[in-house]
């Protein structure tokens, strides 16, 4: 079995649709502009896998990314 | 009223692959099957119509030109027969290019946080419940005059800090601005002086006592050098507000029902599942997206293929990138727990909609507080639905009745 997955919102791809932090609200913060970033280091806790690949596949930007270690 | 004169027409379309028109009567009452012909044609097309014109047909091509501000401005976002002097400061940010476009648009960004919309909700479900006291004794209404048009004006006015009755003012701008003005220079202008003179008036009271609302963070506004921002910009910038938040909204809440009207199942689905509005919200916002923005080629390009040539405007139509199926299996079926749901109904790139938290708010908001209260509810057969021309697409008559069919 691999280590937990990780997170990253690339900061000059998001453009704060904030699709992820309504799907996905403890992997994601948003900053006073409303752009989104990654709630601490992007470590997905365990059993929030799925929401961290629906984030993904919802991002209109596509600037999640999603590493499998 | 000033709009009843006779609107130039434009010769009926008779090839759309190589003539299109987005103001033809086919394209105001039924697009789908248009752009199905225009996207099996290629990626882009062209008409020779608005003294020239692109249209990507695909969600790729689509996605291509809005990311790209290079070769494609945003100085003019409305695709009309002419093309006078590029006015200063029209509207930013949503007519800036870059370097401009950023400062301008951080502006506006932190009064629209989900945080922000979410203080704002308890205003707009009252809204939406005195609107819908004042019809659900009838057994019937028109559902775009009497409720999902007055949704998205009062809840502008309050955060502009404007009166909520002067409503039907902005609503009469809005559609010199967006419809009429496509084909007639003189109403764009007419409806520009007014908005400018009403706005003078309330940043004028401002100055003598200042205010909590969206007007006076404008006038209050600095820039990076710690300069106020031009008074053109401010006025550029609230009629963009006006302009942009109303048509819109009241469109995409306007299709909704429109299409709940006609799917008793997905109606019966939100109210036995309340917690699936949101994925629901985004998939009515796919299928039904209300604006096609505009972009104007600077410099010589190619998409997808397809050359694209300075002088000549696109037509930017995300409701059509948001029917390809290449980006949406099914993509002219309304499936309303779809998983995968990269839509662009609120534009891709730099120019993502400032006012799109306030959209999702107003529209599940008015989606639901008409649930709760109108559970059942038809298109009156004897009546017919209306959709608005050019730029921006909804229902501006949806007459409903209420109660199961009998």
């Amino acid at each position: 079995m691999s280590g937990p997955l990780r997170i990253h919102v690339d900061p000059d791809k998001c453009q704060g649709h904030a699709r992820c932090k309504a799907l996905a609200p403890e992997l994601f913060t948003l900053d006073e502009f409303g752009n989104a970033h990654e709630v601490g280091d992007g470590t997905v806790p365990a059993g929030l896998e799925e929401k961290a690949y629906l984030a993904r596949a919802n991002c209109p930007e596509i600037a999640i990314d999603v590493i499998e270690k | 009223m000033s709009d009843t004169s006779p609107l130039p027409e434009h010769p009926p379309v008779t090839d759309w692959v190589r003539d299109f028109d987005h103001t033809d009567p086919h394209w105001t009452e039924n697009p789908y099957p248009i752009w199905d012909q225009l996207r099996a044609a290629g990626p882009v097309v062209h008409t020779d119509r608005f003294l020239g014109c692109y249209m990507p047909t695909t969600y790729e091509a689509v996605r291509q030109i809005a990311h790209d501000t290079e070769h494609f401005s945003s100085r003019r976002v409305i695709v009309r027969d002419e093309r006078p002097e590029v006015m200063k400061n029209a509207a930013p940010p949503i007519t800036s290019d870059p370097p401009y476009h950023k400062p301008a648009k951080q502006l506006l960004l932190p009064p629209f946080t989900p945080d922000a919309m979410t203080k704002l909700e308890p205003r707009v479900r009252a809204i939406c419940n005195e609107l819908i006291d004042g019809f659900i004794a009838d057994g019937q209404c028109d559902a775009a005059a009497r409720y999902t048009k007055y949704i998205p004006v009062r809840t502008i006015a309050h955060m502009l800090g404007i009166p909520e009755s002067d409503s039907d003012l902005f609503i009469q701008w809005i559609h010199m601005v967006l419809e009429l003005g496509i084909k007639d220079e003189s109403k764009l202008g007419q409806a520009v002086h007014e908005m400018t003179a009403y706005f003078d008036g309330h940043i004028e009271a401002r100055r003598r006592q200042p205010t909590d609302d969206l007007i006076s963070t404008l006038m209050n506004a600095r820039d990076k050098d710690g300069q106020p921002l031009d008074d053109s910009h401010v006025m550029g910038s609230l009629r963009l507000i006006l302009i942009a938040g109303i048509d819109t909204t009241w469109s995409a809440i306007g299709a909704s029902l429109w299409h709940l009207a006609n799917h008793p199942q997905d109606r019966a689905r939100l109210i036995a599942e309340p917690a699936l509005m949101p994925i629901a919200v985004e998939e009515l916002l796919r299928a039904y997206s209300p604006v096609t923005m505009a972009r104007e080629v600077m410099k010589e390009t190619v998409v997808e293929g397809c050359p694209m040539k300075p002088g000549n405007m696109v037509l930017l139509s995300f409701p059509a990138a948001n029917r390809d199926p290449a980006a949406f299996p099914d993509a002219d079926k309304v499936v309303l727990d779809r998983k995968e749901n990269r839509h662009a109904a609120f534009g891709l790139g730099i120019h993502r909609c400032v006012g799109s938290n306030l959209a999702r708010m107003e529209m599940t908001v008015a989606i639901e507080e008409w649930l709760k209260r109108i559970p059942e509810f038809r298109l009156d057969p004897k009546g017919a639905v209306k959709w608005s021309q050019g730029t921006v697409r909804g229902p501006r008559q949806l007459p409903l009745l209420f109660g199961a069919a009998g």
